[in-house]
């Protein structure tokens, strides 16, 4: 399932093809292939304590990279991980080590580790944690605990974890046996990746790591009262293409579960085989390719006037992999209200939780679509309801002004930066209105490119994600963050981390010296009171990039925009662009909370 | 400068004549139906391990969901607990909770129960003794038995349904009460029909056979 794993095939294949050329005995090289192989089992040493345990368990279920910070309680599962291949990225907060195990979970498509000690530093996790539990991303955090017996009696750095975590992870473990902490960590592994992927914790108690056990972990399994359905009822598939087939005015919502089940492939190949247009939930962007003419990208609070036009007026919603979150539905009562709604999902508890779903089949997403590809006779006749899309498209256009001689629009600098970049870029982003402008304005193709915090909405993800996409990125592939100057602020002690371990990427603070989009709805909703939403207070932060040893660069005006943003991604590290945007620029179009999808504003005067 | 974007105002827009109720359900706007809460059992077969009672209930304070009574016990396998929870909610609702029990790690299966399932409840009633004969006659109508007495207080057991208890608390009261301790309400399905059992083959099967009358309770 992973793009991973399925990466890694092609590159050992070559080296192979490389031995085999370079040998003049074919059989010789096989055989040095085949002692290469062997080497690691061959190495491992017996687990000694449940700390190597715990490190073996990562070892085999081929975790690569782990992000956290040292710590009392934790300290033994470090020592362990110090003879390990795994490559440890020691982070500046633990905050940042989760969201960039986060990220690297969601472009890498396996689960992505965190560490992190007992108390301060399990609390310090768990806006993360929070933050990969709404977004259902696959992660695994690790913290150490106090010893068992002083479990209970407030000791020092003692804090519940477990108790804490429980509502925001998919799982959590509290170890309690040397022998089996091995075990719980790989099941830990399993559940965040599989079915509906979510956070695990594994609360690793200082003398249940540091205990002595021979026992290896069990291999990665999911616990076997965890079930999941892969493939719908095939009544209801039939029943839903029938609906499909008959369809005047269809739409696919695609979410990212979509993305998370691989299935943005066969999403594509239906929709385009029977020419059903598109629309993105903000998780679900790059499922499908935003240039394509089918696509009326992303619908909700700040989506297209054309995609929110279609989820309104369409007959057939086909969703697939979303949870419809209040920020796509707004108000319930007016969304898709002339919809039957056809409903795929791994996690039969989202079904009809907010919108009723006429036609429930839970399942794997991409075996969902691949059934209904199968039992789809005929495309719908929906020729006109295109033509109507086509029409909100131009009627609905996302263009804005950027006088030569004004302030610099973020669209603009949002623009410039994916065109100065390949199509494969990974975007990732703080929360607020750049967030929102690199949704609108970016132009996604492809799935595992768009890194942000989605249900949570945490400012402060996109530098550490940048890190954790970096580090599960290609090579060749570019990482751009688009940040406000707030959310940088929150999490920007981060950069350390990246000039440490040299990382290239490139961030672009959208900086407004507000917390723009606080500033945004307290000029529509609280008669223009910016109550503590003014940051003219921000640093200089080209040079606070320069201090911590990366490039800086500043963008104040149009003729910066270009060159400055090619230098900033031609350098060979981490570099910060502070752009100085128009303060006073906002997010259109806008559906006010709870409102009605189809009436959104294009402006202010129409809130 | 402009500030904005150009299209039809929000008003010059079709607007689609549906509409749906508050719980995402399609509705004719004339009728605008919603579901009305009702009452009823589920039971959870769980793993008997430390915090799977927090992680249900946990689970059901977050969610929002009304909790009129939860009680939990061991079952005849050691490593497995049940759970007996009485809920009252729409029919939305009690689907949500048996997903998201069902969606936790350590819950085996959980089902809602036929209305006619057996349901009971303890309590124990500190009731004053002034009047010893009449008490005890009450007791004896209610099957209640005696577990405490002191010159001033007598301390009945009753267990039933939860409408036969309320019942006896009602009549007790002509004597003044001292204190109250009520379980919540224990259940299991009748006959061969399984509880909660550990395949996942029947958890589905009872939801819709709740549209059945109640029968009346044989206490
Ligand atoms: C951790 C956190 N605190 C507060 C908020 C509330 N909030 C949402 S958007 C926003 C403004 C973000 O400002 P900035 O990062 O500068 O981005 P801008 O909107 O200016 O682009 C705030 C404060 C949040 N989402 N996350």
């Amino acid at each position: 399932m992973s793009e991973r794993a399925a990466k890694v095939t092609p590159a050992d294949e070559e080296q192979d093809d490389d031995q085999i050329t370079d040998s003049a005995a074919p059989d010789a090289a096989k055989e040095l292939d085949a002692d290469t192989e062997s080497t690691p089992t061959e190495q491992a040493e017996p687990v000694t304590n449940g700390a190597e345990a715990v490190v073996r368990a990562l070892e085999n279920a081929g975790v690569e990279y782990a992000f956290g910070v040292q710590g009392g309680a934790i300290m033994p599962v470090y020592d362990a991980l110090y003879d390990s291949d795994i490559r440890h990225v020691t982070m500046a907060h633990e905050q940042g080590a989760a969201h960039a195990a986060d990220a690297y979970g969601i472009v890498s498509g396996e689960p992505g580790i965190c560490l992190a000690t007992s108390g301060p530093g399990a609390t310090n996790l768990v806006t993360g944690l929070a933050d990969a539990d709404m977004d259902s991303d696959p992660l695994v955090a690790l913290t150490g605990q106090v010893p068992t017996e002083f479990v209970g009696n407030d000791a020092f750095q003692e804090t519940d974890t477990t108790g804490v975590t429980t509502p925001i992870t998919k799982n959590n473990t509290f170890a309690s046996d040397s022998d089996r902490v091995g075990s719980d960590v790989s099941e830990a592994f399993a559940l965040a990746g599989e079915g509906r992927p979510g956070p695990t914790l594994v609360d690793l108690p200082k003398d249940v790591t540091k205990g002595e056990t021979d026992r290896e972990p069990d291999a990665p399994k999911t616990p076997d009262t965890y079930r999941v359905q892969e493939r719908a009822d095939e009544e209801l598939v039939a029943a839903a293409a029938e609906r499909i087939e008959n369809a005047a005015k269809p739409a696919m919502l695609l979410g990212g579960g979509v993305i998370k089940g691989e299935a943005s492939e066969a999403c594509r190949e239906f929709a385009i085989e029977h020419e059903i247009p598109v629309i993105t939930t903000m998780p679900g962007i790059g499922a499908f390719p935003e240039d394509h003419e089918l696509s009326l990208e992303m619908a909700g609070m700040h989506g297209t006037g054309y995609a929110n036009m279609a989820i309104t007026h369409c007959d057939t919603l086909i969703g697939i992999g979303t949870r419809f979150d209040d920020r796509l539905t707004g108000g319930i009562e007016t969304f898709a209200p002339d919809a039957e709604l056809i409903h795929v999902d791994i996690d039969p508890a989202e079904i009809s939780k907010n919108i009723h779903a006429d036609y429930p089949l839970v399942g794997d997403a991409e075996t969902v679509v691949e059934q209904l590809r199968e039992a789809v006779d005929s495309s719908p006749e929906a020729t006109k309801w295109r033509a109507q899309c086509q029409q909100w498209k131009s009627d609905y256009s996302m263009a804005y002004d950027a006088p030569e001689d004004g302030p610099v629009q973020p669209e603009f600098v949002v623009e410039a930066l994916d065109e100065a970049t390949d199509d494969d870029t990974i975007v990732t982003t703080g929360v607020g209105q750049h967030q929102m402008w690199a949704c609108q304005y970016w132009t996604f193709t492809e799935p595992r490119t768009w890194v942000s915090s989605h249900g949570l909405g945490t400012m402060g993800y996109g530098l550490p994600a940048a890190i954790g996409a970096r580090l599960a990125a290609d090579d060749d592939q570019d990482v751009v963050c688009i940040d406000g100057d707030g959310s940088f602020l929150m999490t920007m002690q981060g950069l350390s981390v990246a000039v440490r371990e040299e990382l290239d990427i490139t961030v672009a603070v959208l900086n407004n010296e507000y917390i723009g989009m606080v500033r945004q709805w307290q000029d529509a909703f609280f008669e223009g009171r910016h109550a503590a939403s003014e940051y003219n207070w921000m640093p200089e932060f080209d040079k606070l990039a320069e201090a911590f040893g990366a490039a800086g660069f500043r963008i104040d005006e149009y003729d910066e925009v270009a060159d400055t943003i090619a230098d900033a991604i031609a350098y060979d590290g981490p570099s910060v662009i502070d752009v100085h945007i128009d303060p006073d620029a906002n997010v259109y179009p806008m559906v006010p909370s709870g409102g009605d999808n189809g009436q959104f504003a294009l402006a202010e005067d129409q809130l | 400068m402009k500030r904005g974007l150009d299209g039809p105002a929000p008003e010059e827009r079709p607007t689609p004549a549906g509409r749906r109720n508050k719980q995402g359900i399609r509705i004719d706007p004339e009728v605008e139906a919603t579901h009305l809460p009702r009452r009823t059992v589920i039971s959870a077969l769980v793993e008997h391990e430390p915090g799977v009672l927090s992680d249900v209930s946990g689970l059901f304070s977050r969610r929002q969901f009304n909790i009129e009574s939860l009680t939990v016990g061991p079952t005849k396998d050691d490593d497995r607990a049940r759970i007996t929870v009485v809920v009252e909610e729409p029919d939305p609702g009690i689907d949500q909770i048996k997903k998201q029990l069902r969606k936790l790690v350590p819950v085996i299966s959980a089902r809602e129960l036929e209305p006619d399932a057996m349901q009971r409840e303890l309590a124990l009633i500190k009731v004053e003794a002034d009047d010893p004969a009449q008490v005890n006659a009450v007791a004896d109508m209610y099957d209640a038995k005696t577990v405490d007495s002191s010159p001033e207080t007598a301390t009945f057991e009753i267990t039933g349904a939860r409408q036969k208890i309320e019942a006896a608390i009602e009549t007790f009261g002509q004597f003044g009460i001292r204190e109250i301790s009520r379980t919540g309400a224990t259940a299991l399905a009748r006959g061969t029909d399984e509880t909660a059992a550990p395949v996942s083959a029947t958890e589905s099967a009872a939801d819709e056979a709740n549209q059945q009358e109640i029968p009346a309770d044989d206490d």
